[in-house]
């Protein structure tokens, strides 16, 4: 069976760093960081007291108003990751221009957006409520409002869309297993149109205690946060958390260029593969990542040596960056002295089930504007490498394919490969 | 109106998000006011909590109108 072409016709994103995509670009470029003291919940016997939190206030500044997006009796019911997810996925479509409206349009076009860990805020209220109040206080909306799912449901009864609604849990590989699956649902002839990423709001105790139990979050620099997520850089010691989401428009090539659409790109390649190693350790050898860069490469019928950029997976925790680092590197070869790769985690935080589809999102912008955005806080790289990891300012390059990879706990790596158009 | 009734109107508003001039006796809230059977369930379960009694669910089902709602209560919390 012959793949279809498919392009990348919309953005959208809520991120630390802004609500609309230009704003959050531009604060990227500029070396901004979202990383702030969390002041809303008390943070006082956490190991990490940090978060990248979404600037809430007026939109027209760049800011977050869910009410744009969503009644606040439907917020109500539901945990933060379904309004950020409503909220990218209806920037997305509107910077697509496509809206369905016939029967036909519909039913050809769908949802695909997951989330790492869904309402884990709501989870934790409802259990409270639970051993405090008893059963008959859990609210109808409790499973809808935290369901992974239900982000794509909200989505997909919003805007009528009625093909394929579908979600993706991969912890923090969904956002490009989502992108990457639903590229895959067009390519096979199940859609001609997909809202595809991933959504997260993990910022509350019970996750940041979570994490933190995992070892897997910053906590020397609680009272410096801008400066906490470091990819690469000797001090680092842990990732950011941050909450945010990130939706793509993909649309089957001839179907996006009969309307006249916009394309920023097209999804050429996609990769997947396992660790089957550690739970949340990444195996020491990058193998998992290695495979799924180079399935990715294969499925684009591209060389290593066509590789422009690099969005990593750099999560700025001790062990993982190296050994992503290392993997690009022998997957490169000789070519390594002339990648460019960089960690937005830096500036945006990691957020989860969500970066994967907010760093697409990045490489495709560093694509159309042809520059790499900078790895900030990387000060004194932990190793030497020939790879330009663009620290603290942005590089302009001409960027014609860029790749972005994401990695998650259960050993699940995800990478995909964007070029323009040709 | 009573004083059980102004309570539940405030719950009713608070709930559905509806102007509290819509909230007249004939009102249905999954008619009228925009409910759905989820929405129905979280309003009964408001009402529990706001009067401290339990509604049993047969009696949770004859309660469509805010006229009914109110009726139900200020028998129920004598």
């Amino acid at each position: 069976m012959k793949l279809r072409r498919i392009v990348v016709t919309g953005l959208g994103i809520v991120s630390p760093l802004g609500a609309n995509v230009e704003t959050v670009w531009k604060n990227i470029l500029d070396g901004k960081s979202g990383a702030k003291k969390v002041e809303e919940f008390d943070v006082s016997d956490l190991a990490c007291q940090i978060a990248c939190r979404i600037p809430l206030g007026d939109s027209a500044e760049g800011n977050f108003n869910p009410d744009d997006w969503m009644d606040v009796k439907e917020q109500r019911k539901v945990d933060p990751f379904i309004v950020y997810a409503m909220a990218a996925a209806g920037q997305a479509l509107q910077d697509s221009g496509f809206e369905a409206k016939t029967d036909e349009q519909k039913e050809r076009a769908g949802v695909l957006i997951g989330s790492g860990i869904g309402g884990v805020g709501g989870i934790y209220d409802a259990s409270v409520t639970l051993a405090e109040k008893g059963p008959r206080r859990i609210s109808p909306f409790f499973i809808p409002g935290r369901l992974i799912n239900l982000a794509s449901g909200y989505v997909s009864i919003r805007h009528g869309l009625k093909g394929p609604n579908h979600s993706v849990v991969t912890a923090c590989s969904t956002g490009a297993h989502a992108i990457g699956d639903a590229a895959r649902l067009i390519a096979l002839d199940d859609a001609d149109v997909m809202v595809a990423g991933g959504a997260e709001s993990p910022v509350n105790r019970l996750s940041l205690a979570g994490f933190a139990a995992c070892r897997a979050l910053s906590t020397g620099f609680n009272d410096d946060p801008t400066r906490a997520s470091r990819p690469y850089d000797k001090a680092r010691d842990g990732f950011v958390m941050g909450e945010g989401a990130g939706t793509v428009i993909l649309e089957e090539y001839e179907h996006a260029k009969a309307r006249g659409a916009k394309i920023y790109g097209e999804v050429v390649g996609y990769g997947l593969s396992g660790d089957a190693h550690h739970i949340t350790a990444p195996a020491e050898d990058g193998n998992g990542g290695y495979r799924s860069m180079q399935a990715a490469i294969k499925r684009a019928g591209l060389d290593v040596s066509d590789i422009d950029y690099v969005n990593a997976h750099g999560t700025s925790t001790p062990l993982g960056d190296e050994i992503e680092l290392g993997a690009v590197t022998r997957l490169l070869g000789e070519h390594a002295k002339n990648l460019t790769m960089s960690s937005t985690k830096s500036a945006v935080g990691h957020l989860l089930g969500a970066a994967g589809a907010v760093e697409a999102i990045f490489s495709i912008l560093a694509m159309r504007d042809n520059i790499a955005p900078p790895t900030i806080n990387l000060d004194n790289p932990s190793v030497e490498t020939e790879i330009d990891l663009v620290p603290n300012k942005a590089k302009a390059k001409e960027i014609n394919v860029a790749l972005s990879n994401s990695f998650g706990f259960g050993g699940t790596n995800a990478s995909l490969v964007f070029k323009k158009l040709d | 109106m009573s004083d059980i009734a102004d309570r539940v109107r405030k719950i009713v508003v608070e709930h559905l998000n509806v102007d509290a001039d819509k909230v007249t006796e004939k009102a249905s809230f999954i008619d009228d006011l925009g409910a759905d059977s989820l929405d129905q369930v979280e309003l009964v379960m408001a009402f529990e909590e706001e009067f401290s009694v339990e509604i049993p669910d047969d009696a949770a089902e004859s309660i469509q109108t805010f006229g009914d709602a109110v009726s139900f209560l200020e028998k129920a919390v004598k």
